[in-house]
């Protein structure tokens, strides 16, 4: 076999540089899928807890009217390093923890593609992870300038914000060299009788995305670089004394960034789409389709970046493209939405842990999804643009739909990644903890956005103060419910029922043949798919 | 479609990423700490001396692999795509730069030099381009545009011929003519290094002579990123082509497996036509 050195096994000593490294070399040096699987879940875990105590930061300053937490530019600091971290560091890697993990299992292959290159784009997280905490203990402070990074302040900001630039640009190569190795695997490495069209929707949104993000990441790290240019190097691209334009910095950042919440969001299309056949039992309703929707979403995406900047000003046949081609994209949408109720019509349902979530993705996604299609509006944007109804929105997308679906996706597979059963009684409690709190934190916000509460402020007027001391107190809740999440998962790593190879009644797949947990190498020899 | 018989190679765990990642991460640093006036250059330079190690390091373990025949045709198949794609992405991030100047020159500057913003702003700029921008241009700020048929000219000559050079050597790797593929090699990297050498001088003769420099405004700024980003590419493609210059001497390259040879040729393909882009958008149609 051409892959001597990865038969050692994992419990073999490291000697002459031959076998397989142990301790921390294990991980530093890993070429296995499911090790860098597992080390982009457990730091996309990490980078959750810390993301997540920063929004308890804002919650606990938003409890009451006043500053009496923390200082504003802190908050701000805050709100910055959330949501960067929460996109990059949090649901893309996790994202990229599932790829690793299921795709080479879901079609059938060895490995990954490029096993090297899958190690540096993990590898290059911390680093970028690093850079932009570093910024917290700089003079200034981390960053400020708000998740999207919008010149003048972002050029006009101390050395945090270079800080923030590089970690882009290494964040933007790891995902660039995630994605390729994607594409390169699903395109080459499929077992025979594996075609396209017989793929695990979860393999087809994950190529999708991949596509998205090697033609968006580049172009995002252009407008970083333009940022840092203007910022140390004496250009003025943003700066409308030398014939630039700060606008100009919002389209090209929404060019990356509309794709981007789709590079979030799609995966986890897939994993529901794997989830809730399993559990009702019935083959998912029109596979086809769901595929052409993925792709139609996708392509979609490129054309309607200009609805997150309805406020800047654009010409009116502008504005009307960036609307109605936006609220084309709920067609698509509606197809996956109603082929997911189809496949659980009729279906002889059972209701597990990942079922749950997954419900609760299909039902709260929705609510998202249509809070997006109010926004798409021109006339009513211009009033809820920059408020929470926003946050409210894009809230319900990335925790109730990105961050459900990975939890949701984690239950799943986590019996084939330990090979034991998770405990189902905490998993329910967690299921409801979290969707109820979710719900007590995220939905008040709609109302408040609609009433005019400004985003990314410390302090409001006294009228705001009933819903978001509920938003406050519901973001406590689903903040400390998460432990029990972690609790669940270390309790299965460390013993639990055994799992059976197949896991669940309904699961069908290639996945679901090997033994439980995945042995270190599977499909050496490739299966045959009828 | 896959074809897979069971010997994909999978290399052994390697510790040549992360010392990429310790590279990147000295050079963020250090590049951070010098631009803020911090000193720090020095772990620049490290990182980037760390960078050129990783490189050597992992790029030799893969020829090596290469050449000791562990590469299958699926693996060859593997790097096609992952060129193709890499590729592709690269012609992405030139896109945010061209985008660039185009929302410059079509939308940005004649908005700046119209209605109210002009009136109210800065009355009288008269919307031109190449402009250094209302307010520069108020201040008195004075360049000339770099002209487009003396040395770009030239250079876009110097890409092209070296275009067909590296087409000519892999006619001559393919017929297995070793002495073809060699020159052709040669004249390819001689071609590569003239640009550069051209792209100097004229870089130079901007900031002496022409006063346009990175700080000339909407003009200067997507001339220098323009033109350095191509200029950066150029040096990393005339790199790789030094690189497979000495393979072909060492006859790493059989006339079926080559696909070093091919992944290189196909990068400064990509490299010439972005040149072409250049020539027309920033030098000709000027």
């Amino acid at each position: 076999m051409a892959h001597d050195a990865t038969h050692a096994h994992d419990a073999i000593p490291a000697h002459d540089g031959h076998g397989q490294p142990g301790g921390i070399m294990r991980w530093l040096t890993t070429t296995n899928h499911k090790d860098i699987g597992s080390l982009y879940l457990w730091f996309a875990g990490t980078m959750f807890l810390v993301a997540g105590s920063f929004a308890l930061v804002i919650r606990a300053e938003l409890f009451q009217p006043g500053l009496q937490v923390v200082h504003p530019d802190f908050f701000n600091q805050m709100t910055t390093l959330h949501g960067l971290i929460m996109v990059f560091g949090v649901i893309m890697p996790a994202w990229a923890g599932f790829a690793n993990w299921q795709i080479p299992l879901m079609i059938g292959a060895p490995d990954m593609a490029f096993p090297r290159m899958n190690n540096w784009g993990f590898w290059l997280l911390p680093v970028a992870g690093f850079l932009l905490l570093l910024g917290l203990f700089m003079p200034g402070g981390a960053a400020a300038g708000g998740w999207t990074m919008y010149p003048p302040l972002f050029v006009q900001g101390g050395i945090s914000y270079d800080l923030t630039i590089f970690a882009i640009h290494i964040l933007g190569a790891s995902s660039i060299m995630g994605s390729i190795n994607i594409i390169t695997t699903v395109l080459n490495m499929r077992a025979p009788g594996m075609t396209l069209m017989k793929m695990p929707l979860f393999v087809w949104t994950w190529l999708i995305t991949a596509y998205l993000l090697i033609a968006t990441v580049p172009v995002l790290a252009g407008a970083v670089t333009m940022l840092l240019t203007d910022r140390h190097f004496d250009t003025h691209f943003f700066n409308p004394a030398g014939g630039g334009d700060p606008v100009m910095f919002q389209h090209i950042f929404w060019f990356f960034g509309h794709p981007e919440v789709y590079i979030l969001i799609l995966p986890a299309f897939g994993v529901v789409s794997q989830i809730i056949p399993t559990f009702a039992r019935k083959p998912l309703f029109g596979y086809a389709s769901m595929v052409y929707a993925t792709a139609s979403i996708a392509i979609l995406s490129f054309i309607v970046w200009a609805h997150h900047m309805f406020t800047v000003g654009m010409p009116a046949a502008a504005q009307l493209f960036f609307m109605y081609s936006t609220m084309l994209i709920a067609v698509p949408t509606g197809v996956k939405v109603f082929n997911w109720v189809a496949t659980m019509w009729k279906g002889s349902m059972t209701f597990e842990t990942p079922m749950l979530f997954a419900i609760a993705f299909v039902c709260l996604f929705t609510i998202g999804g249509f809070s997006g299609l109010v926004c798409a509006m021109t006339p009513v944007d211009i009033q809820i643009h920059d408020t929470y109804y926003v946050v409210a929105h894009f809230h319900y997308v990335l925790v109730s739909g990105a961050l459900f679906a990975i939890i949701a996706g984690v239950y799943y597979w986590l019996p084939k990644w330990t090979g034991h059963m998770y405990d189902e009684k905490l998993g329910k409690l967690h299921f409801w903890l979290s969707v109820i709190s979710m719900n007590v934190t995220f939905f008040p916000m709609h109302f408040l956005g609609l009433a005019g509460m400004p985003r990314r402020y410390a302090d409001y007027a006294l009228q705001f103060a009933e819903f978001n001391m509920i938003a406050s107190i519901g973001a406590f809740i689903f903040g400390f419910s998460q432990l029990i999440f972690l609790a669940v998962i270390i309790k299965a790593i460390r013993g639990g029922r055994k799992a059976s190879d197949q896991v669940w009644e309904g699961a069908q797949g290639l996945e679901w043949t090997v033994p439980s947990p995945a042995p270190y190498h599977t499909f050496e020899t490739a299966p045959v798919v009828k | 479609m896959a074809s897979q018989t069971g010997g994909y190679y999978l290399p052994a765990p390697s510790h040549w990423p992360i010392v990429g990642s310790v590279a990147l991460a000295l050079m963020a640093l250090g590049a951070t700490f010098m631009m803020n006036g911090l000193g720090g250059g020095w772990v620049l330079w490290l990182g980037l001396a760390v960078l050129a190690l990783m490189l050597f390091g992992w790029f030799g373990t893969v020829i090596g692999e290469s050449v000791s025949g562990k590469h299958n045709k699926q693996v060859d198949q593997s790097f096609r795509w992952g060129m193709s794609w890499f590729i592709f992405s690269e012609v992405m991030f030139f896109g945010a730069f061209f985008g660039a100047l185009f929302y410059m020159r079509v939308l940005a500057v004649p908005w700046l030099g119209s209605g109210d913003t002009m009136e109210q702003l800065w009355r009288g700029y008269t919307a031109t381009w190449p402009t250094a921008g209302p307010g520069l241009a108020a201040d008195g700020y004075k360049f000339t545009p770099m002209g487009a048929w003396g040395i770009p000219a030239i250079n876009t000559l110097l890409l092209l011929t070296s275009g067909a050079t590296v087409t000519w050597a892999h006619w001559g790797l393919k017929k297995s003519k070793r002495g073809q593929l060699i020159l052709g090699l040669f004249l390819t990297v001689a071609l590569g290094l003239s640009f550069l050498g051209l792209q100097a001088y004229e870089y130079v003769h901007a900031y002496r002579e022409l006063g346009l420099t990175l700080g000339a405004g909407a003009y200067g700024a997507t001339f220098f990123m323009l033109t350095g980003f191509h200029g950066f590419h150029v040096t990393v493609g005339t790199l790789m082509l030094i690189v497979i210059l000495g393979r072909s001497i060492k006859g790493h390259f059989t006339a079926e497996h080559h696909f070093g040879f091919e992944g290189v040729a196909w990068y400064w393909h990509f490299v010439d036509v972005v040149w072409l882009g250049l020539f027309i958008f920033v030098y000709w149609l000027v």
